[in-house]
């Protein structure tokens, strides 16, 4: 069977026919695969669901508990079978929880990895490679200008930027799922270990990161705080709120933004961002090219993002590509930006 | 070069003032000397090296990058300076070793399912050392403080093999001396040691493209903050200094004396007007105010001297301090010294002053004037920020300066007189100058506010004659008002004529920066005017002040809640015949402008009320403008 009858594009999302199921539907679907737990990707209303546990509780917080029909929790690396073919689930460096999928149909195995990084993350399990032969990549940062450094600079940059105004708050914009997290624990590994306040719509989700172990130190509601008593702190909020009516009760803020979105100029002005902190949990371009080398995978499928460069990479390197052409998903902070009035209480 | 590129990348988002200077300040405080004193030279704009055209740094990066990924980042980047800063090769990489040539997994084929949790995943990237990565195949998610694989990366990229990066001193000394054909292998160079910020400053200093609205007074006020010093203390000897102002920091550190100003003509920080209000009359005696009109044209200081050699030396300085001598060759000669013994023997010629003045400052207005009339401010514009300054321009718009108070002369310096004595001092000056391109401000009689009151109302009958369109309104300046530097209290007024109002209506609405990011303070507004589809509303400009902070709250609210679209951080706000919120308008002058739409551009918009009690319908028309306009005799911009 070739790779495009094991797993092919649709509108509903990457579908497996032989399989009898969809990674990351976007649409309802009878049985879905999901990667992790962002909106984008892990939508209500399906009617089985697999995934990892983490997973499955970001849906139930997010959703409810009647998110979907029945749902199975599967671990890294174990294996179930569907169909006439198998699925394992590998860790994906993403998000708490977030895994790639492996698909495999005779001798063909076929990677559909999410979203993923290749960064160190103290808040989630580490990539990891997995040989294939067909690599499906997300592209978010796939142009050769996003390169994204190391990510303990950047939180050493808004540390110093605490100590030179401690007069003033600093707002840190970050997507609640994963970023937030992964910023506080980055701040604490650095050795600040003041209370961090949140946003009330980080709250539910932060603590379940806490509940998994993941440890963030003092976290406190910002609600209810006197303007006068946020100087000097630090408060995490979802992007969209860093410029709303919201923002009024800090103290001259200084309005920080951890996204890798960040590292070009105009993205991060045009956002009013006056702190931008290039923290990305995708692989950036070296992620991306070092990652579709590692896995010898001899044809590479690319999805959201700069498809157009990547394919042309690949191309450039004798690899078989193709962009996908899924739609539906995006960088969640860029979707969250859309929502402009979403993130106040 | 890394540290002054981290606070270029930090003043290039902080929109608030007092925030840059500490920046900036903390700077100095951190960085040794000579590498502050280049960057505040850099911050100054007193830098100045043979500029690396574009052409080189594309040649650059075409080089050694991909056409169509270079390309592509462009596009999407759109700053070609950032472009390649950020994706210029990191050369001190090894490429990452090839991972194991791993078998197909048709090799392994069946039963291969059975086995996928008994395979060792290559670590990632193997680059980045091969910290955590393998055996993760039962790890739970609840794993955490793994140690960063990041940081043995960046142990690696400040490793032996690279030099460490330049210092911005390595980097302006080198710039100076470096020969054309030697500029791209030491940039390439440069570029291969610092990083992305640290690239993307070295090719906005490099390209002379620094653009981070920083001024040369607020860096300078930025190092005053170092020594607790007055900001115009370091203006004041700043002509004397050069980079890297090594005895300037030792002063400001108490480590030193005073550097002494040795520049035969500096520059003085000039005296500001408060705008008055017709409240304050009441507290004020007519009795102790000189009144003066107040011109349209551009604030300047002429000032000229002689240095150790007996060598005259005349210039032109903006309010600021900046010296535009070279713009306006054609006026420099009024005020350079001239000597008797320069007298010409050609005795059918005029002869040349001999006047005996050493030096002066003297503090004026450029304007300029055909035929003895003072032209419109848009006439003057011709004259500014032009490369060339030809002779067909010197012509066409003769320049010439107003004057209304005097420094120093040789006397010395004259700012701790009383206004009135320096003002008799002037005129007996501009008396003994007698230069057809030099004159007095002339006094406006009055003995009490009503006459002044109609002098502003009228200057033609007041006495300013046809010269009343340049007259924007009136100066009364305290006789006993010492020059001081800045803008007290008390001491000098200006009332402006009223200025042009019109009734607009808000179509745009952005949120502005800093304290204002939450609010949406930048508001676009238009007229109405017959187009293709009828009537339509035109943008004719675009304010973000004027309103009280009570004001700011209302409009804010208004577009939150009458927001029809929105485009990035742009609101399209409800504007119809019936429906939305008419703004009322104040501006000094209209131009006409190819760049907008309209045809029209305002000088120096902002808002003056909120109409909530008129309809849009009853704003103004397109055509009031055009009038106006023609009666302003404006010119094309250029």
């Amino acid at each position: 069977m070739r790779p495009q009858d094991i797993l092919m594009p649709a509108a509903t999302g990457l579908c497996c026919k032989p399989g009898g199921f969809h990674i990351d539907p976007v649409r309802p679907v009878e049985r879905a695969l999901i990667t992790h737990g962002h909106s984008d990707h892990a939508r209500p209303g399906h009617g089985a669901v697999l995934a990892t546990q983490e997973t499955l509780d970001m849906m139930r917080l997010r959703y409810g508990d009647n998110f979907a029909r029945s749902t199975q929790a599967i671990s890294y690396g174990e294996t179930v079978s569907l169909g006439e073919v198998s699925a394992t689930f590998h860790p994906a460096g993403h998000v708490l929880g977030s895994a790639q999928i492996a698909v495999t149909h005779g001798g063909t195995r076929i990677i559909a990895s999410g979203d993923y990084k290749d960064a160190s993350d103290p808040t989630c399990a580490p990539f990891e490679v997995v040989p294939c032969d067909v690599f499906i990549t997300e592209a978010t940062f796939g142009l050769p200008v996003f390169r994204h450094g190391n990510a303990a600079d950047e939180v050493a940059k808004l540390l110093a930027s605490v100590a030179l105004f401690p007069e003033r708050a600093h707002l840190v914009g970050a997507y609640s799922l994963g970023k937030a997290q992964r910023v506080i624990a980055l701040i604490r590994e650095a050795g600040y270990d003041a209370p961090i306040y949140l946003h009330g719509a980080m709250e539910k989700i932060t603590h379940y990161y806490q509940s998994r172990g993941v440890k963030l130190g003092d976290l406190r509601p910002v609600k209810g705080m006197k303007k006068a008593d946020l100087a000097g702190t630090i408060t995490l909020a979802p992007p969209s709120a860093t410029s709303d009516i919201w923002t009024r009760r800090f103290p001259d803020p200084v309005t920080a933004f951890a996204s890798g979105w960040m590292r070009v100029r105009a993205r991060a002005r045009q956002r009013g961002v006056e702190l931008p902190l290039v923290i990305s949990d995708h692989a950036d371009w070296d992620g991306l090219i070092a990652t579709i080398n590692a896995t010898g995978a001899g044809e590479i499928w690319v999805t959201h993002g700069e498809e157009e460069a990547l394919v042309h990479w690949c191309t450039t390197k004798g690899l078989a590509a193709r962009p996908l052409a899924l739609v539906g998903y995006g960088d969640e902070e860029e979707a969250a930006l859309t929502d402009d009035e979403g993130g106040s209480e | 070069m890394n540290r002054f590129a981290e606070l270029l990348d930090r003043l290039a988002y902080e929109p608030g003032r007092n925030n840059k200077l500490r920046l900036i300040t903390s700077y100095f405080r951190e960085v040794p000397d000579p590498d502050r004193g280049y960057a505040l030279a850099a911050l100054t704009g007193a830098l100045s090296f043979k500029h690396a055209k574009p052409g080189l740094i594309r040649d650059l990066i075409a080089a050694r990058t991909d056409p169509v990924l270079f390309a592509l980042s462009y596009d999407y980047v759109g700053d070609l300076s950032e472009t390649v800063a950020l994706m210029w090769p990191r050369s001190f990489l090894k490429q990452p070793p090839t991972p194991e040539p791993s078998p197909p997994l048709a090799a392994l084929a069946e039963g291969g399912e059975k086995q996928t949790t008994g395979e060792t995943p290559l670590p990632p990237r193997s680059r980045r050392g091969g910290v955590g990565g393998g055996g993760t195949t039962a790890t739970t998610a609840s794993t955490v403080n793994l140690p960063s694989q990041r940081t043995s990366t960046q142990a690696a990229s400040s490793g032996h093999n690279n030099p460490p990066p330049p210092t911005l001193t390595e980097v302006v000394i080198t710039l100076r001396t470096l020969g054309k054909t030697e500029l791209p292998g030491q940039l390439a160079r440069w570029l291969d040691e610092l990083d992305e910020t640290g690239r993307w400053a070295l090719l906005k200093l490099v390209t002379g493209a620094m653009r981070i609205g920083i001024s040369a007074r607020l860096a300078k006020t930025a190092a005053a903050a170092l020594g607790n010093k007055d900001p115009h203390d370091v203006e004041l000897i700043w002509p004397g200094l050069t980079p890297p102002y090594v005895d300037l920091f030792a002063w400001l550190e108490g480590r030193g004396d005073k550097p002494v100003n040795r520049d035969p003509a500096p520059f003085r920080p000039v005296m500001l007007a408060h705008a008055i209000e017709t409240t304050d009359f009441a507290n004020l005696d007519a009795a102790d105010y000189i009144a003066e009109w107040k011109w349209d044209g551009i604030r300047v200081q002429a000032v000229s001297g002689r240095d150790e050699n007996d060598n005259a030396t005349a210039r032109l300085y903006s309010r600021t301090g900046e010296d535009i001598s070279k713009s306006f060759p054609d006026l420099l000669p009024s005020l350079r010294l001239q000597d008797s013994s320069d007298v010409t023997l050609d005795v059918s010629r005029k002869p040349l002053r001999t006047f005996r003045h050493q030096a002066f400052a003297i503090d004026g207005e450029l304007l300029v004037l055909r035929d003895g009339r003072v032209q419109s401010f848009n006439v003057l514009q011709q004259r500014l920020n032009r490369k060339a300054v030809t002779p067909k321009l010197m012509k066409d718009f003769p320049i010439h300066l107003r004057v209304y108070d005097l420094l120093s002369d040789d006397d010395g310096d004259l700012r701790e007189l009383p206004f009135a004595e320096r003002r008799t001092r002037l005129e007996a000056f501009i008396a003994q100058l007698d230069d057809p391109r030099i004159d007095l401000s002339p006094t406006i009689p009055f003995d009490d506010w009503e006459t002044i009151t109609a002098a502003r109302a009228d200057p033609a009958s007041a006495g300013a004659g046809d010269d009343a369109d340049a007259v924007e309104g009136v100066m009364l300046k305290r006789r006993d008002a010492v020059y001081l530097p800045g803008r007290p209290k008390g001491q000098w007024w200006k009332w402006k004529r009223d200025p042009h109002i019109i009734d607009a209506v808000l179509m745009y609405a952005q949120r502005g920066h800093g304290k204002r990011s939450s609010f949406y303070s930048d508001y676009t507004f238009g007229v109405w005017t017959n187009g293709e589809s009828g009537e339509q509303l035109v943008p004719v400009g675009k304010a973000y002040f004027g309103f009280t902070d009570e004001e700011l709250i209302q409009i804010d609210r208004f577009v939150r809640r009458n927001t029809t679209e929105k485009f990035g951080p742009v609101r399209h706000v409800v504007h119809e015949a019936n429906q939305g919120l008419v703004l009322e308008v104040a501006f000094e002058g209209l131009q006409r402008s190819t760049r907008h739409k309209s045809g029209v551009a305002m000088r120096f918009p902002r808002i003056n009320r909120l109409r909530w009690d008129k309809p849009p319908r009853e704003a103004d028309r397109l055509e009031t403008l055009e009038l106006m306009l023609k009666a302003e005799g404006g010119m094309p911009s250029p």
